[in-house]
């Protein structure tokens, strides 16, 4: 009984919603909604890019996991340079009122600051489309590391810093055997969450910049009007996504059960 | 001159009208390869006063010496267990201990710092929990870690502030006999903070009692020349034991206000000891 639930739960239900969601995609395309493709269509205009996922036919032309690849290459250069930027950053946040009153606003402002407005000022200031686009991904995805290190910083419990300071441990050693562990469960949230915007923010840096990718190749598509890839990249940008979100989380849990 | 000397040392929190004065007049002199116990009322600023003399608190005037010199800062001069055992979660017990280790003794080669870190857990008898973690550890293990890590910095001074606090009965007669048997072995001088008389009385060379706050102070010191091991059942039937702890209760609750006046002057032998409990 207790399995029949559990694959009720995890299997039929989730089916049920795709079949209901895919029911209303084809009734979309027969209806009100003539230039959508079915998901028939869909499919069958897709499925080379999705049976020889490594092709490489001509620079717009190639598997989707390819394209993915190249994404994925972008968004962790950008990633990577992220995490240089806001852990730093955290730290002076959480260390420090003094930082924390003198940049704190200017912090604020630039956080809500969309993607699409910072890559113009990436090309001017690198004149090359990808160091751009690795601006942008690293300015718009490091805003979540910060907040949540200066947070993870500031809730270091007290209990800690006294053994530090009992011990006389030297500032590098109090920094990478303490600060930095305890802090390091609420740093992965941050991780976390700009993992996703950097995700987010490659679609808009490719469309704009044309890096080949898999965001570069949904807009090419829409220009040459074969609006089936534009719902395989889709479908892809979110399986990407979900698949990386759902590994940050467990290594997250993982690192929690340790550190609690 | 005494090991560790506290002189005329008053301590507050908060400012203007919002200010408590929590130590005052605070006078302790403490000498070599002795172990004192001061206990007091919850909230009375025991803790303020070990924070002081470790070093983490500095004092609103007085002085604190220890070895002649003014106590500014924490050192690995002065071990410290922390009620809540402050071990770090993301170590091993062994990595714990090590951390302490390789800060203190920089000069010295890997293996001697391992091996010097794996004697102190030796003995506190964790040998067979060497590679667990603090949250796979009992109370009273963590506890055991704490004080491994404390000696293991070799200190001229051992300051435990409530170590058995957070444990439960049967635990705490362990955890008290083994800090008895390490602090018969080395002579370590030893101040530890308790709320408990008895354990005060089982373990201490002298009982200082703090008194209730605010503005609380040291009341004189009751010197325990019981023998020995202490046998904390015979203890319970020895005169001497009753006498020092009638003192030390009389004491502690002499200086409370609100027990002040509803009680009569305690009887200097045969105290229910329930009574006791309750009231300290």
């Amino acid at each position: 009984m207790k399995n029949f639930r559990f694959k009720f739960d995890w299997v039929v239900l989730p089916a049920i919603g795709l079949a209901l969601v895919l029911a209303i995609w084809s009734a979309s395309s027969e209806t009100w909604a003539g230039k959508l493709p079915s998901p028939g269509q869909t499919w069958d205009k897709s499925k080379l890019y999705i049976t020889e996922p490594f092709a490489h036919r001509g620079v717009q032309d190639q598997g989707i996991v390819r394209f993915t690849l190249y994404s994925l290459i972008l968004v962790a250069k950008g990633y990577a340079l992220a995490l240089l930027l806001g852990v730093p950053l955290g730290f002076c946040l959480g260390l420090s009122d003094f930082f924390t009153r003198t940049f704190d606003p200017i912090f604020q402002i630039l956080r809500p600051v969309s993607p699409l407005a910072w890559l113009p000022l990436g090309l001017v200031l690198f004149h090359k489309n990808e160091p751009a686009a690795i601006f942008t991904i690293a300015i718009c995805a490091m805003w979540p590391t910060v907040l949540n290190t200066a947070v993870g910083v500031r809730s270091i419990p007290q209990d800690y810093l006294n053994v530090a300071r009992v011990l006389s441990l030297s500032r590098t050693r109090t920094l990478f055997s303490v600060l930095l562990p305890a802090a390091l469960p609420y740093m992965f949230t941050g991780f976390r969450l700009s993992l996703g915007i950097a995700w987010l923010v490659i679609v808009a840096a490719e469309m704009l910049t044309g890096i080949p990718g898999v965001g570069n190749f949904l807009y090419q598509e829409y220009n040459s009007g074969i609006f089936e890839h534009i719902l395989l990249c889709i479908i892809t940008i979110g399986i990407v996504g979900f698949a990386m979100d759902r590994i940050m989380s467990i290594v997250e849990n993982n690192l929690k059960r340790v550190f609690a | 001159m005494p090991l560790l000397e506290l002189s005329k040392v008053c301590k507050g929190f908060g400012y203007n009208g919002s200010r408590v004065e929590v130590l005052k007049d605070i006078n302790l002199e403490i000498e070599q390869g002795e172990f004192v116990a001061i206990v007091g009322y919850s909230g009375a600023g025991k803790s303020t006063l070990i924070s002081m003399i470790a070093g983490l608190l500095a004092p609103d005037s007085g002085s604190l010496r220890l070895e002649g010199k003014p106590i500014t800062r924490p050192g690995p001069d002065r071990g410290v267990v922390f009620q809540n055992y402050s071990l770090l979660p993301w170590k091993s017990v062994f990595g714990n201990i090590y951390l302490a280790v390789d800060q203190v003794f920089p000069d010295w080669t890997k293996a001697n710092k391992t091996e010097h870190a794996e004697r102190y857990i030796e003995m506190v008898n964790l040998t067979p929990a060497r590679n667990k973690r603090p949250n796979e550890l009992s109370g009273g293990m963590r506890q055991r870690v704490a004080l491994a890590r404390a000696l293991a910095v070799e200190p001229r001074i051992l300051l435990m502030d409530e170590p058995l606090g957070a444990l439960d009965a049967l635990t705490r007669a362990t955890l008290q006999d083994e800090i008895e048997r390490i602090w018969r072995r080395d002579q370590k001088t030893v101040v530890m903070i308790t709320n408990d008389v008895d354990e005060g009385i089982l373990l201490a060379d002298r009982i200082v009692p703090l008194s209730h706050g605010p503005r609380a102070t040291l009341g004189p010191s009751v010197e325990v020349n019981l023998p020995r091991p202490r046998d904390r059942k015979a203890m319970n039937h020895d005169p001497r034991f009753q006498k020092i702890r009638a003192e030390v209760i009389h004491y502690l609750l002499g200086s409370n206000p609100r027990i002040r006046r509803k009680t009569a002057p305690i009887p200097a032998f045969d105290v229910p000891l329930g009574l006791v409990r309750e009231a300290v």
